[in-house]
């Protein structure tokens, strides 16, 4: 006996040396995607892998360029507004917004209140469907349909609610230079109240399925994490950085339209890792509701009146004047054919969209075309840091972190 | 040169590093410098790590091209400060090099890349070779970032026409 196990011993150790001079280990290169069932969004990782872990990355974008800032070099400064909502076509509204309030900017107009208050209500259901998909795909991507289905259709009913005011579900289009298309229809707020209260009720079983499941919970907590002062340094905004505990939100720090007068909360994570990032979007969308329910109050309270301004070189004038006076009618074709004449200058303007901060610089020469249209986009800068937040983790963790920035491919590459 | 409503951003830069402004101004609120191109990594730096500045994120880069102006291109920073919650336009005019100089490996329009004071940079500075052209001089990874590799010229030069195509592959028969 004592002989065999002496044996083995050596053996074994013979074989450990041999394993730890002779074995030989090379890093692994993977590539994932451009499109990958895994990963929503056109992007191609080029993953370095050592064993399952990830040594390194190379995240590559432009799959969906389309030369959003050539074309709108080309057009009036009207007809670049569609082009905005192909940008991020989960909120849409928001890029019409931040557009037309720059070139607002530009033009030194004021909108009046109302369409300041339809703005944000539109502006706020557009954030809760994007929150809603970032969080609903989330957990489809991390092999949770159930919750999935909830937060699809919380996302069918805020459609609706966008549908309702805008005409459209998903590319709005639905902010004018000057004004919005068109006010409130008669029987949006009852419609809101009662889609809110259905939200809600997702919101409580989506939370139910999926903040406590334990596989979840392994794969969001402490994935994805790198501390606030780098991600400053990568100029990251919105949803990932407030997990960190950086409580900026433009809507409070630089307030524009009305957000000065409504009360909400800005949530904060604390360590910043993927669980966090996902709780602070929870929150957003039960702050998002409470905005448009005060919106709504004060709606109400205004009663029907205005939403354009009252510039025809800016907005053009109501149809029945158009279809019955002779001054309108030039006014709306000119309107119409050249729009707008920007004055020379430059302008950057930021609204919070539901990636983060999303500004447009704008050059204009003095004519009706824009010089120049720069759109920043939060996906592309938020995706930036991707490789240090998984560095050194496992490949696995790059879904539920991918999953968090959100990247839109159509913002990010324009 | 100086046209500007009380920014205190502006006053005091312009205290601490008047030599390398050419011009400030604040239209629309946005207060504005325009700085040599020669001193823009030292202005930077000031404007990072300066009392009263800590310009902590860049938040945009951008470039304009201005065909038919000498110098054509000019570099957009859009700087913002957690911190102090303000916010600051930097720009510069990019230099041409001269064909005969050699030692910017033919780029003819070159400029210091500011990846090294803030890391954000980087993709934005890789975007901006893509469209415009313009070389960063220094820049860890100067590849371009949408576009592909085999793609001739920058698209977003006025010079570039619009309808131009270059598909990598060609349409389906």
């Amino acid at each position: 006996m004592q002989s065999i196990s002496g044996l083995a011993n050596t053996s074994f150790q013979a074989l450990d040396a041999d394993l730890s001079k002779d074995l030989h280990t090379q890093h692994q290169i993977l590539n994932m995607g451009p499109s990958h069932p895994a990963t929503h969004g056109t992007v191609k990782f080029l993953i370095e892998l050592d064993g399952e872990s990830v040594v390194g990355l190379d995240v590559q974008v432009g799959y969906l360029h389309r030369g959003f800032e050539k074309e709108c070099e080309s057009g009036t400064w009207y007809q670049a507004i569609p082009y905005t909502d192909r940008l991020n076509y989960n909120s849409a509204v928001l890029c019409n917004l931040g557009y037309c309030m720059a070139v607002e900017k530009l033009l030194e107009i004021e909108t009046p209140e109302r369409c300041q208050w339809l703005r944000v209500v539109a502006s706020e259901l557009a954030r809760l469907a994007d929150h809603l998909t970032r969080c609903g795909a989330a957990c489809l991507e991390l092999q949770a349909m159930t919750p999935f289905l909830y937060g699809i259709e919380a996302r069918e009913l805020t459609w609706d609610l966008l549908e309702m005011l805008c005409g459209a579900r998903v590319t709005s289009n639905y902010v004018r230079i000057g004004g919005v298309k068109h006010g409130m229809p008669t029987n949006f707020v009852a419609q809101c109240r009662e889609n809110f209260a259905r939200i809600r009720e997702l919101l409580k079983d989506f939370d139910d399925v999926i903040l406590r499941n334990r596989i979840f919970v392994d794969r969001m907590r402490n994935t994805g994490v790198i501390g606030k002062n780098e991600l400053i340094r990568y100029a990251v905004t919105g949803p990932l950085l407030r997990a960190a505990g950086v409580p900026f939100d433009l809507r409070k720090d630089q307030p524009y339209l009305v957000y000065d007068q409504i009360d909400f909360d800005v949530p904060v994570g604390e360590i910043g890792d993927n669980y966090d990032r996902f709780l602070v979007c929870e929150e957003e969308m039960i702050q998002s509701m409470r905005i448009v329910e005060q919106c709504l109050d004060r709606l109400q309270r205004l009663g029907p009146g205005p939403v354009d301004v009252d510039n025809y070189k800016v907005r053009w004038p109501a149809k029945g004047r158009v279809f019955n006076r002779m001054e309108e009618l030039i006014q709306q074709f000119k309107s119409v054919t050249e729009g707008p004449k920007v004055a020379a200058g430059e302008a950057y303007f930021a609204v919070e969209s539901a990636n983060g901060e999303l500004g447009f610089y704008l050059v204009s020469d003095g004519s009706e075309v824009p010089y120049k249209v720069r759109c920043r986009p939060p996906s592309l800068i938020n995706l930036q840091p991707l490789p240090l937040m998984v560095r050194g983790a496992y490949l696995a963790d790059i879904i539920p972190t991918f999953d968090m920035i959100n990247m839109i491919g159509g913002e990010c590459d324009r | 040169m100086m046209e500007h409503q009380a920014s205190p951003i502006l006053d005091l830069l312009i205290e601490q590093c008047a030599k390398d402004i050419v011009d400030t101004h604040a239209r629309f609120g946005d207060a504005t410098v325009v700085v040599k191109s020669a001193s823009l990594l030292e202005v930077m730096e000031t404007l990072r790590d300066g009392r009263g500045f800590e310009f902590d994120m860049l938040m945009d880069l951008t470039a304009v091209d201005y065909l038919g102006q000498t110098p054509r291109f000019e570099m957009v920073y859009h700087l913002y400060s957690v911190a102090k919650n303000h916010r600051l336009r930097v720009k510069a005019r990019v230099p041409r090099i001269e064909a005969t100089d050699s030692s910017f490996n033919g780029h003819e329009f070159v400029i210091a890349s500011v990846s090294k004071i803030w890391p954000a940079a980087n993709w934005l500075e890789r975007e901006v070779w893509d469209m415009y052209g313009i070389h960063f001089q220094g820049h860890p990874d100067p590849r371009r970032l949408l576009l592909y590799e085999e793609f001739e010229g920058h698209p977003l030069r006025k010079d570039y026409p619009k309808e131009k195509r270059q598909p990598l592959i060609g349409p389906r028969n």
